[in-house]
């Protein structure tokens, strides 16, 4: 750069900064609090951040809850084809994500395999979302004249805190089984790496995620633990391994209307980070019984 | 004629009592024995439907709690999570057929210690007991069938808390899949309902089970929390209260354990026009008055589309009037006793707000024993969704009628509760059933029919009804770690 700045004739350009907001109901706004904070990378600050507020939670899961529905009508296909064009988005941008792991921290041959890791990884989710069914369903032999069968629905809301460590990866790897299902979720950002966080937010608008979807808020666990935990309207929590005392809290406000917490200790790089399994972690099963009429007792023949 | 009030002239047809054999005392039953402790704590357990003590349970302390924790971490150390899956499975279809042989004691003593009809204990509770030890017995050795790319292995000691509204199936419901999976368990019964659960012990005892994979302590619900708060305790499955459920999924948040609850419901039952009417009636009928409403799943809110809500009212009414409430052991009763005094003063205290709360009571007008606890029939019409009675469980024999217009209407209405654990639906229209039971927010959902349990059918709540599953495949892997 300095070089090329050297040779050109003209003046040294002003870099233009990015300002780093939040992701709400597809629309990127400033923290309602006008409140920021500044993460620090080897003395260098990161930026100013926004700090969210118990209302961006609140807003954050209106949002989410008003997507729900319709995201989870659409056909898995559909959602197939969402995700993909998410990953899509994703490669087409690695080298911004590249760079702002290594501003972030990140040395630069992990932060490759990070990017390009979790572009893989929204391509296999977005291959799970019309195969999950099939594997988790079962059509139940009971003792009756009714047919029973069990499928899997999403869960609902689902409240994501987002690896601390792994701002890409780790971000990527619960966002994508939440949503396969046809969840939609709130994130929390990791607190000292929030920047992957928010340009992934500028992927999924330019995904056809539909508004609402994924939301994303930049912000500190401690301070908002109670708000989201607490939130009547939430129905599950994914956490990426807080430290133990975040978590008892979490999982004590979770009680208030039965959330279900699942919590991970996962290393995000390794293959066993990414199963179908996480996608069922986030669905309900549901049984319906059908009475079969009984007319005959031949049976049917050839 | 109208047959509205008139009497079913049917002679009495009581179960006998005279096979039954109940102790006057039962100790709990750690490692394989029957112990007695010293301090000699107990509390009675009645008849619901005459007051009549039917036996002494011991009132266990934090001291039988530890013995029987202790027991059940030997029994899993020991040969049990070694023991192969084929010979697991083995143990547990004994039990089964053990309990198949003595089904006829078995639905006595759960219709005389729980005040359930024998109708139902005989031809509900206690096959399908036998039926749910006989599907996991045959999982035992097959987990690795279960689970694509997974290594299934025990979880380790499960802590089992039962209520008292299906006392054996419920006790059924926990022990197979814990054991089929290489689990020990210490489970303790509802302190109204202790019996069967105890008899089931006897069985296990006769069975040859090891010491210790089963160990079942008695007395009230102190007793369950030090059973779910035991730090050796791995495992943590509990059916029962919402409220309650709340106090577990908190008092273990700051531990790694396992935690399938089963809690309460206000399920919708959904009539619309297009319905067979009479089916829908006594399908309205099993919903709510099968076992005298104390059942979790019970369909509490009726909705009535508008149109047939005259018609589908006055034939609900008069097939209320053939109910036949009284003696739980009479083969011809429909409504058996209420479980306690306290489960009825509840109920009544529920109808009492109903009343107030501006809804049109009626009851029927069948003849009560003069012993015991009964509550007739209820039905409230004109049921605001702001009621109460149709907000909150009531667990007794008191439905709440709505109506609605449109399906938009009622399935905004059918989910606009916190609970989430069944849903009915009644129409002759294929693609409006699935409509609707895809829409339920509910864990289990019958079309045209309610109230079917089987031992391959997952049971189990969405939003504040519970998480986990019981029952089926799914029922699995709320025993197993990967």
């Amino acid at each position: 750069m300095e070089e090329s700045n050297k040779n050109s004739s003209k003046s040294e350009r002003l870099e233009v900064l990015k300002t780093y907001k939040m992701y709400i109901d597809g629309k990127f706004p400033r923290t309602e609090s006008a409140r920021y904070y500044q993460p620090m990378v080897n003395g260098l600050s990161l930026g100013n951040v926004c700090l969210a507020s118990r209302k961006d939670v609140r807003n954050a899961v209106v949002a989410a809850r008003s997507a729900q529905a319709a995201w989870a009508r659409r056909t898995a296909y559909n959602r197939a084809q969402i995700l993909y064009r998410i990953g899509e988005m994703l490669e087409g941008r690695s080298q911004q994500f590249l760079d702002e792991l290594v501003r972030q921290g990140v040395d630069k041959e992990t932060a490759e395999k990070q990017v390009a890791e979790s572009i893989d990884r929204l391509i296999y989710y977005a291959g799970w979302c019309d195969k999950y069914q099939q594997l988790f369903s079962s059509v139940n032999p009971v003792a009756s004249s009714h047919f029973n069968f069990s499928t899997l629905e999403p869960v609902g809301v689902v409240f994501t805190v987002a690896s601390r460590t792994c701002p890409l990866l780790g971000l990527v790897s619960l966002i994508a089984p939440v949503i396969a299902s046809g969840n939609t979720c709130v994130v929390l950002a990791s607190e000292t790496c929030p920047l992957s966080a928010i340009t992934f937010a500028e992927v999924l608008a330019t995904s056809d995620v539909p508004g609402g979807v994924v939301n994303i808020l930049t912000g500190r666990i401690e301070e908002l633990t109670e708000h989201f935990s607490r939130h009547l309207d939430v129905n599950a929590i994914a956490c990426d391994r807080l430290d133990s005392e975040v978590n008892t809290k979490i999982k004590e406000f979770a009680a208030e209307n039965i959330k279900r917490v699942k919590t991970y200790h996962q290393d995000w790089s390794t293959d066993a980070a990414a199963s179908p399994y996480f996608i069922q972690d986030f669905c309900e099963v549901k049984t319906t019984w059908h009475p079969i009429e009984q007319i005959t007792e031949s049976g049917a023949s050839y | 004629m109208t047959r509205k009030n008139s009497k079913w002239d049917l002679s009495p047809a009581p179960e006998g009592t005279g096979h039954i054999s109940l102790k006057e005392h039962y100790g709990v039953f750690i490692n394989g024995e029957f112990q007695t402790p010293d301090h000699g704590n107990r509390f009675q357990s009645i008849n619901p439907a005459t007051g009549e003590v039917l036996a002494e349970i011991t009132e266990s302390s934090s001291q039988e709690v530890e013995q029987a924790v202790a027991a059940a971490r030997a029994a899993y150390d020991g040969e049990w999570s070694k023991m192969g899956g084929r010979e697991r499975g083995k143990y547990l279809y004994r039990l089964a057929r053990m309990v198949q042989e003595r089904s006829r004691e078995f639905a006595v003593i759960e219709s005389l210690d729980g005040g359930k009809p024998i109708r139902e204990s005989r031809d509900v509770d206690v096959p399908l007991a036998a039926a749910h030890l006989f599907y996991y017995a045959g999982w035992a050795d097959k987990l690795n069938y279960a689970f694509p790319n997974r290594i299934p292995r025990a979880i380790g000691v499960a802590g089992q808390v039962i209520p008292w509204n299906f006392p054996l199936l419920m006790a059924a419901w926990k022990i197979a899949p814990a054991l089929a999976t290489g689990n020990t368990v210490v489970l303790k019964p509802a302190e109204t309902t202790s019996l069967t659960a105890l008899k089931l012990a006897e069985l296990i005892q006769e069975a040859g089970f090891p010491p210790g994979v089963v160990n079942i302590v008695t007395g009230h619900g102190d007793v369950g929390a030090a059973i779910v708060n035991h730090e050796d305790v791995d495992k943590v499955a509990f059916t029962g209260s919402t409220e309650v459920g709340k106090l577990i999924q908190k008092s273990i948040a700051g531990t790694n354990k396992r935690c399938t609850l089963e809690l309460g419901g206000k399920a919708a039952n959904i009539v619309f026009d297009d319905a067979a009417i009479d089916q829908a009636v006594e399908g309205i009928v099993n919903g709510i008055y099968f076992n005298q409403g104390h059942v979790c799943c019970a369909g509490s809110r009726l909705f009535v589309q508008e149109s047939i809500h005259d018609e589908l009212i006055e034939k609900l009414k008069h097939r209320m009037g053939t109910l036949i409430v009284g003696d739980p052991l009479d083969k011809n009763t429909d409504v058996g006793a209420i479980n306690s005094q306290q489960q009825l003063s509840t109920i009544e205290q529920y109808i009492e707000v109903g009343k107030q709360e501006g809804a049109e009571f009626y009851q029927t007008d069948c003849d009560l024993p003069s012993d015991g606890f009964w509550c007739r029939p209820t039905l409230f019409t004109d049921v605001a969704q702001s009621n109460r009675i149709a907000q909150e469980e009531i667990f007794g024999p008191v439905l709440a009628v709505q109506t609605f217009r449109t399906v938009a209407e009622v399935i905004k209405k059918a989910n606009n509760t916190p609970y989430g654990l069944s849903a009915g639906v009644w129409t002759d229209k294929g693609s409006k059933i699935f409509n609707m039971t895809s829409q339920m927010k509910a864990g289990v959902v019958w079309a045209n029919t309610y109230n079917l349990f089987d031992p391959t059918s997952p049971f189990g709540g969405f939003k504040e009804s519970g998480f986990g599953r019981e029952g089926g495949l799914h029922g699995l892997s709320a025993y197993l770690d990967f």
